[in-house]
Parts: structure tokens; sequence; C-alpha cells
């Protein structure tokens, strides 16, 4: 957003500027006992400070009105039209996509290694069958119509096991192919975080300009009050950099020793 | 062995529930906030509870204290495998009587040594 940096600041000094002037002309003026003359200079005063706000106030809403064109922020829903192509809801939208991306590929991926479990299971089960009648056949413990059917059994098993590595190799591969979310996903999660960083930096010149008004008009909020302590019980998910913070774990091994610390 | 899984997203619960499978417990239920899943646990005879943290509607430290709360519940082993990764939380959990804590992103062994070394102390008792 195009907003000049110093505008605000040189009409709140510009007016700080003339109130010292005409402040000690009011005093000498009090102190000869010119009164007439002392109440022009006091409207001379309030005329520089009403100049002086209405040129921020001017700013601030000229300022409010970029960001809302900037980020197509939806007014029309405000006033009941039903139009929805806010740069914020479109970065609600695109947020959706990637849950529902990840999502996909999750199950997706969870579905084909539930497929292949079993059938690995499978075969290593015959595997470990013919084993043992294989080493009986070693040890010349078989007899001939047994040995037929381990004969049969070897040549089934070895089709089935060509087979099983034909379905475990293509489940492996579409395993494989459902993690291009990650593609997808990374282009719209930077989109979405360069207009956070936009928006942030809107926000931070309104509230700077919004400081030039208070400035002028001598209003002084005080101190906001403390927000309440934030309910632990709610949980603040993941931690970025917890390799940087003290208060946080970076990892089970830690959790471990905290943990044990406390006598579990 | 009857374990209720409890965690919002569906993806985690069903590795959870591959991962409990493959240690070879096959009897899991599932629940999607403390909310569902006090009911179940009040209801049914569950013998060990694996939860999540941050969950919409009752959290999982919530549940735990829940839990620890209910005369016929109160001696259920509880695990909480979640990403909240504060000290003060651990610590919070651990004072609420959680019986272990493994932090997301973990790995299979990880959760099975928490399971294994949970049910050691159940049974020593």
């Amino acid at each position: 957003m195009a907003l000049s940096k110093d505008p605000g600041q040189a009409t709140a000094q510009e007016f700080e500027h003339s109130l010292k002037d005409n402040a000690h002309q009011l005093v000498g003026h009090l102190e000869s006992g010119n009164f007439g003359e002392a109440l022009l200079v006091i409207h001379a005063i309030n005329q520089a400070r009403d100049r002086g706000l209405y040129h921020e106030v001017g700013q601030l809403t000229r300022a409010l009105h970029n960001a809302i064109v900037n980020f197509q922020i939806d007014t029309t829903h405000a006033l009941g039209g039903d139009n929805d192509t806010s740069k914020i809801s479109d970065a609600s939208d695109r947020l959706d996509y990637v849950v529902q991306l990840t999502d996909k590929a999750a199950n997706r991926t969870m579905d084909l290694v539930e497929a292949s479990v079993p059938k690995v299971a499978d075969l290593g089960q015959q595997a470990n069958a013919l084993k043992a009648d294989w080493q009986r056949l070693q040890r010349r413990e078989m007899a001939a119509d047994e040995f037929r059917d381990l004969y049969r059994r070897v040549g089934e098993f070895l089709e089935q096991t060509e087979s099983t590595s034909k379905d475990l190799s293509t489940n492996l591969n579409d395993i494989l192919l459902a993690q291009d979310y990650q593609d997808l996903t990374g282009q719209v999660i930077k989109r979405v975080t360069t207009l956070v960083h936009d928006v942030e930096e809107s926000l931070v010149n309104l509230v700077r300009m919004a400081g030039q008004v208070d400035r002028i008009t001598g209003i002084n909020h005080g101190e906001s009050p403390e927000d309440g302590k934030k309910s632990s019980s709610r949980g603040e998910g993941p931690q970025i950099h917890a390799d940087k913070r003290e208060d946080v774990v970076s990892g089970q091994d830690e959790v471990d020793d905290l943990l044990s610390s406390l006598g579990f | 062995m009857k374990i209720l899984i409890v965690d919002d997203f569906s993806t985690m619960r069903r590795i959870i529930k591959n991962l409990l499978r493959d240690l070879g417990f096959t009897n899991t239920a599932e629940a999607d906030d403390g909310n569902t899943a006090l009911p179940m646990l009040q209801s049914g005879s569950f013998d060990f509870l694996v939860t999540d943290w941050n969950m919409p509607g009752m959290s999982g430290i919530d549940l735990l204290r829940a839990v620890r709360a209910d005369e016929r519940l109160k001696h259920l082993p509880v695990l909480m495998v979640t990403a909240e990764a504060k000290r003060d939380q651990i610590i919070e959990a651990a004072q609420a009587g959680v019986n272990g804590y493994v932090v997301k992103p973990f790995t299979a062994q990880a959760l099975k040594e928490k399971i294994e070394k949970i049910f050691e102390r159940v049974q020593a008792k």
C-alpha cells in the first residue's frame, strides 16, 4: 500500500510548533491584560488544531479505503449483498483447499498401506509354512504323496509371489504419487503468507496514522486492559521454532527428561 | 484390552489405530473430542485412553481431569499424544494425572515404548 511515512508526522509537528509560538503570544497578551488579543490567539490555536485534525482524519480515511480496495474486503456483505470475492475469504478458501488436499493424501496413503499389509503378511505366512515342509524334505522325512503336494504348493507360491509383488509395487507407486499435494499446498500457502504480510503492513500504517490523530487531539487511551490469561486447557497447537524457545520442549527426549524430573 | 482413541483429526486417529493394531491391540474405538469421549468411557468398558490435547468442544486436558474426577474411571491409564509442547503444559498434564505424554510428530517406536511402560506400571500395581 502506498502510504508515505511522514505527512502525518509533519502535520503534527507543524501544529505543535504553532502551538508553542502561539503560547508565548498568549502568555504575553494575558500578562499585559490584553484579553481581546488573547482570545484571538486561542481562536487561532483552535483553528490550527482543527486543520491538522481534518488533515489527519482525511489521511486515515483514505488509507482505510485503500486497504479495503487493495484486499477487496467484501463490504457488500456487511451491507447485505452476497458478493464473496474478497482476498481474505479467498485466502480462507485456499487454506480449506490445503486441508482437503492433505486430508485426501493422508487417507489415500493409509488406504494403500492398509491394502498392502495383509498381502505381505500372507506371503510371509506361506513362506514360513513352505520352509518348514522344505526342511522336512531336506531331511528326507517326506513321503512321496506329501512331496507331490509340496511341489504343487511351491508352484502356486511362486505365482502368488509374482502377482503380489506386482500389486505391491503398484501400491508403492500410488503412495509416491499421493505426495504430489506438497507442491500444490506449498504454492497456496505461499500466496496466503504474502497476503497476511501485506495486511499486517497496512494495519501498521493505519495504526501509525491513527496515532497522529491522537497526538493532535490529545486523546490518551491509557493502558489497554490486559487480556484475561488465555485458558491453557484450549491448547496452542504445534510450536514453531521450538528449538529456539526455552519454555518449549523440542522433542520426545526432552518430554521424557522433564517427566522423569517430576518423578515419572 | 479395549482402547479409546480421541483426536479431532480422523487421519491422526487412523494412524494411531494402525500403530496400535501393529502392537497387537485390535479392539479400539474413536471419538473426536472430550464431549463425545466421556460418555463412551462412562458406558463402555475401556482399559486405556489415548487422547489429543487441542480439540474443539472438550479439550484433552479437561477430559483427563473429568476422568480423574470420576469415581469409576479415575484409575484408567491415559496417554496424551499431542502437538502441545510447552513445559508448563507437560507439567500441567502430569499434575492432572496423565500416565504418559507423547509429542507430535512422534515415531511408532516412541508410542510403543510409552504404551508398554504404562502397562508395565499398571500391572506392577
